[in-house]
């Protein structure tokens, strides 16, 4: 029997300054019926070309320039767009990373999820819209009979993103080609939607690409592996074999990224001043309270990481501590002293004490100043460092962040790779010399590997400057790699607070323990257990709800 | 009727047409063709007509105008390609790399920039007469054809009173070009300037600003300017230079609240970036925040905006002048001259050298207009191109 899909040699170029570049260089492909294919790789791999490709599409500014994609005996890439018309949707169809962003948020949910049924003529609205509802039940989402009746804007994010699959869903594909539909989701919610998406991908015995660069997700998720490196294939196998015996650098190389792991730092003496002491502290965005009667200490040379769901108040409490949020009720104090509400009203010195690295790079440089503009302003500022002595900090604090000066003092943030922006952040804030660094989300926004790198930069800044670090993250794998002490949030409050050994280890306030369970493992039966363990009702939201 | 019913034989024809070169098209059995959907055949059908049709006009006598248009056309394009030839291998290093991205339509906005930078400014030195030299004859016919009514020493001809349009026309250069530049510029000045003021302080200063720019957008602007401007003249007691300064200060502040609106926006936008936060909370002060922090990332949109506004200012002072409170009469103005000439365009018909001299000066100013869009596209390109 033929493979459903079959890409060979397939070599796609996109196109900037003016000239066509490489993306994907010459990548076989099969699929066979009913098998998921896991595609792993850092961003710029060419995972999600490769994966639109295989719809014989190109997104403008790229073209295929060589090989072919057959599915089921037929060329893409030869097929008239009429073909390919009666295919798409039909036969193939795609689940987006960003499903709030790929459903039109001006008609209801339901009117979108049968334009392509009612379009090919599988069946009439009436029969479309029922099946609809029973697409929904069978993914586990809410109120089936009445959901698709709302607005994309009603609908939280991992149920948008179940939707999105009931759409894709809607005209009984061959093939599925998912395009990373977890990574915008919180832990909890995403195990939801990975149940959700395997199981009827299971009932329905269709085909499926599955791109995403975390590999416990993949491990869940696939049958087989390939693993993409600046578009190339570095190597296939099943996913079981790919898990236990790597046979490249590359991807033992990524297999190890989870292994980066700091031993806890000892506890600080009893009688020892915290370094910051954020004492009962309620804060509310107009009439809405986001924080209640939050309290936590860091001690000097410690890393307190802050973890909770998206809207559990990390970051609010981030924005409490520097003082652009005043608090409604409760005292921040900074070794012993008690900080000014309101940034403006703090010293020049009492700012410089507290620096914050954000989680997008973009937004957090300013793309019109370069590099060495942007780590010099602040030791000018708060040293009043000028000229050749401003050049030599400079030059100092981007060896410290391992950036080579002579190559990238003069570039703009847009000449950057993410990771070395995130450096740049990093530099920006140690350039003030401060004793505490706030870090929010800094690496959920980086690939794996790229993200240790700058975990063990943060590490060794800390050995070597004795700096305090309070790091904001949902991600419990760079908990448990850096923190010495953990703060649970959840809903604006803080749930379970102590040292890392003793978070990790049982007995756990409920919520912590749904936080902990639900982290993807390498191990490729962990969902399956999971769900024995559960059950499906305690997973996601649902769990959530009931707490 | 039969003239709805000739339009819809015509669009079938072309259907038609469309339809059979499709075809014929696919008998070669290549990809284009067979993927090409009837709206687009239809489209290159209509397109073939359409070429036809010029190729048809260009041979007719009285299409004077349209022979005209299309060699100007064509000396513009080869202007702007030697023009950016000669900038790919001459000059500095740096300069000729801009050129080699430039696509043909920036260099042209830039070639005629320069012309016109250069004209306004050595006007004394390259026209013939005075700005205000009456020479005699007066409605002399453009062209310097004797046997048409003209005369060698006036190539463009000469308005009512005798004076020389060629030389008013460079001079116009350097009163209209001039002033609307310094107006703009004095406009982006206060509205940008307060705009991201009001973006990055927000709250009663925002509020104050706001409504007061509301209020300013109410009152209809060229009726507020003249009401401001016929006070302005009796402040400026007859004095000639204080009136059009008036005149610079009046169109600036009422253009400046458009500015005001577009930078404020846009410094919303910005202001929440994390950027601006981290300044703000390393204690930076107003100045650093508006200056280096927003303004140059803001500079994009305000650019285009320049574009569009030197365009709106320019025809601004040009009506102004026509209703008698703007550039005072004596002085040579591309607005008044249009105006003052422009009851020869009924000669077009039949004497097209003759209707030429009111459509001269409203070239000028629509070439610039063009120029000067021309090259605020490009930065805008190169800016958009930058982000990605």
């Amino acid at each position: 029997m033929t493979p459903l899909l079959e890409i060979r040699d397939l070599w796609i170029e996109g196109r900037s300054d003016e000239e066509w570049h490489p993306i994907v260089e010459g990548v076989d492909l099969t699929l066979g019926r009913g098998e998921v294919l896991g595609l792993i790789g850092e961003s710029g791999a060419g995972k999600s070309t490769l994966g639109l490709a295989a719809m014989g599409y190109a997104r403008d500014g790229v073209r295929i320039s060589g090989g072919s994609v057959r599915f089921d005996g037929m060329d893409l890439l030869r097929a008239s767009t009429e073909q390919k018309r009666s295919l798409l949707g039909r036969r193939i169809a795609y689940v987006a990373q960003s499903a709030a962003a790929s459903f039109n948020p001006a008609h209801k949910l339901i009117d979108q999820h049968v334009e392509a049924p009612v379009r090919h003529g599988i069946r009439d609205r009436g029969e479309s819209v029922a099946d609809a509802v029973e697409l929904y039940e069978k993914l586990r989402l809410p109120d089936p009979d009445r959901i698709g009746f709302r607005y994309p804007h009603q609908v939280s994010g991992g149920q948008l993103q179940r939707m999105m699959t009931a759409m894709a869903m809607s005209c009984r594909p061959d093939l599925i080609i998912f395009d990373e539909p977890t990574t915008a989701l919180d832990v909890t919610t995403q195990i939801e939607v990975l149940a959700a998406i395997r199981d009827i991908v299971d009932q329905f015995g269709t085909s499926a690409i599955y791109i995403t660069h975390d590999l416990a997700v993949v491990a869940q998720m696939a049958d087989r592996i390939k693993v993409l490196l600046s578009g190339r294939e570095v190597e296939t196998a099943p996913t079981r074999e790919m898990l236990t015996h790597p046979r490249e650098e590359y991807t033992k190389s990524l297999w190890a990224v989870r292994g980066f792991h700091r031993p806890e730092k000892p506890a600080p003496a009893p009688g020892d001043t915290p370094i910051l002491s954020v004492e009962g502290v309620t804060a509310a965005y107009g009439r809405q309270t986001v924080l209640e009667e939050i309290s936590f200490d860091i001690h000097p040379g410690r890393t307190v990481a802050v973890v909770g769901e998206s809207g559990s108040g990390k970051s609010t409490t981030a924005r409490v501590i520097t003082g652009l949020l005043p608090p409604r009720s409760g005292t921040v104090r900074f070794e012993g002293e008690a900080l000014p509400a309101g940034y403006r009203q703090r010293g020049k010195d009492q700012l410089r004490q507290i620096q914050m690295i954000y989680q997008m790079a973009d937004t957090a440089l300013n793309p019109r100043q370069s590099v060495a503009q942007i780590i010099g302003r602040p030791v000018r500022f708060y040293r009043g460092l000028r000229g050749r002595a401003l050049r030599a900090r400079v030059d100092e604090l981007m060896e410290q962040i391992e950036l080579d000066p002579a190559t990238f003092r003069d570039r703009l943030p847009g000449e950057l790779s993410g990771g070395q922006k995130q450096r740049v952040g990093i530099a920006r804030a140690l350039a003030a010399e401060p004793r505490l660094i706030i870090c929010d989300e800094v690496t959920s926004a980086l690939d794996q590997i790229v993200a240790e790198g700058i975990l063990r930069l943060l590490a060794r800044l800390q050995d070597e400057l004795g700096l305090s670090y309070m790091f904001i993250t949902h991600d419990l794998a760079t908990v448990k790699a850096i923190a010495d002490e953990v703060v649970v949030m959840q809903s604006g409050r803080v749930i379970e607070q102590g040292a890392k050994t003793a978070m990790f280890t049982p007995p756990h306030h409920p919520y912590t323990d749904l936080l902990l369970s639900s982290v993807p493992e390498m191990d490729p039966d962990w969902l399956d257990r999971l769900l024995a363990e559960r059950g499906v009702e305690g997973l996601g939201e649902a769990a959530t709800d009931r707490m | 009727m039969s003239v709805w019913l000739w339009i819809v034989a015509v669009l079938a024809a072309l259907l038609g047409l469309g339809w059979a070169g499709r075809a014929l098209g696919r008998l070669s059995g290549r990809r284009r063709f067979r993927d090409m959907s009837l709206a687009e055949a239809f489209g290159w059908a209509l397109a073939l007509a359409a070429l036809l049709g010029a190729a048809w006009l260009w041979t007719r006598p009285g299409a004077v105008y349209f022979r005209w248009a299309l060699i100007g056309f064509a000396i513009s394009a080869v202007a702007a390609f030697v023009f950016r030839l000669l900038g790919r291998h001459l000059g500095p290093e740096r300069l000729r790399k801009q050129f080699r991205k430039m696509p043909l339509t920036a260099a042209f906005g830039i070639l005629v920039i320069i012309i016109y930078a250069v004209v306004a400014i050595f006007a004394g030195w390259i026209a013939p007469h005075g700005q205000e030299a009456v020479l005699g004859a007066a409605n002399v016919v453009p062209g310097g054809d004797p046997a048409m009514g003209g005369d060698p020493a006036f190539p463009l001809g000469t308005d009512r009173i005798g004076r020389d349009i060629l030389s008013r026309l460079i001079y116009g250069a350097q009163n209209t070009v001039g002033l609307a530049f310094a107006t703009t510029l004095l406009a982006f000045f206060l509205g940008g300037t307060l705009g991201l003021l009001a973006a990055v302080v927000g709250g009663w200063l925002d509020q104050l600003l706001s409504r007061g720019v509301d209020v300013l957008m109410a009152i209809p602007s060229l009726i507020f300017a003249l009401l401001l401007l016929t006070i302005a003249s009796v402040w400026a007691e007859g004095a000639r230079g204080w009136l059009t300064f008036y005149m610079v200060v009046i169109i600036a502040v009422i253009d400046s609240t458009r500015v005001f609106r577009l930078a404020r926006s846009v410094g919303i936008g910005i202001v929440v970036m994390d950027y601006v936060e981290a300044a703000k909370l390393r204690g930076e002060g107003m100045g650093h925040l508006v200056f280096r922090e927003i303004l140059p990332n803001a500079m994009a949109p305000l650019l285009a905006e320049f574009g569009l506004r030197f365009c709106f200012v320019f025809l601004t002072i040009a009506s102004l002048s026509f209703l008698g409170v703007g550039i005072q009469p004596p002085l040579a103005d591309w607005g008044t001259m249009v105006r003052d000439l422009a009851q020869f365009i009924n000669f077009a018909a039949f004497a097209p050298m003759v209707a030429l001299a009111p459509l001269l000066p409203a070239l000028a100013i629509a070439l610039l207009t063009v120029g000067v869009n021309f090259v605020v596209d490009w930065m805008l390109h190169r800016a958009s191109g930058l982000k990605s």
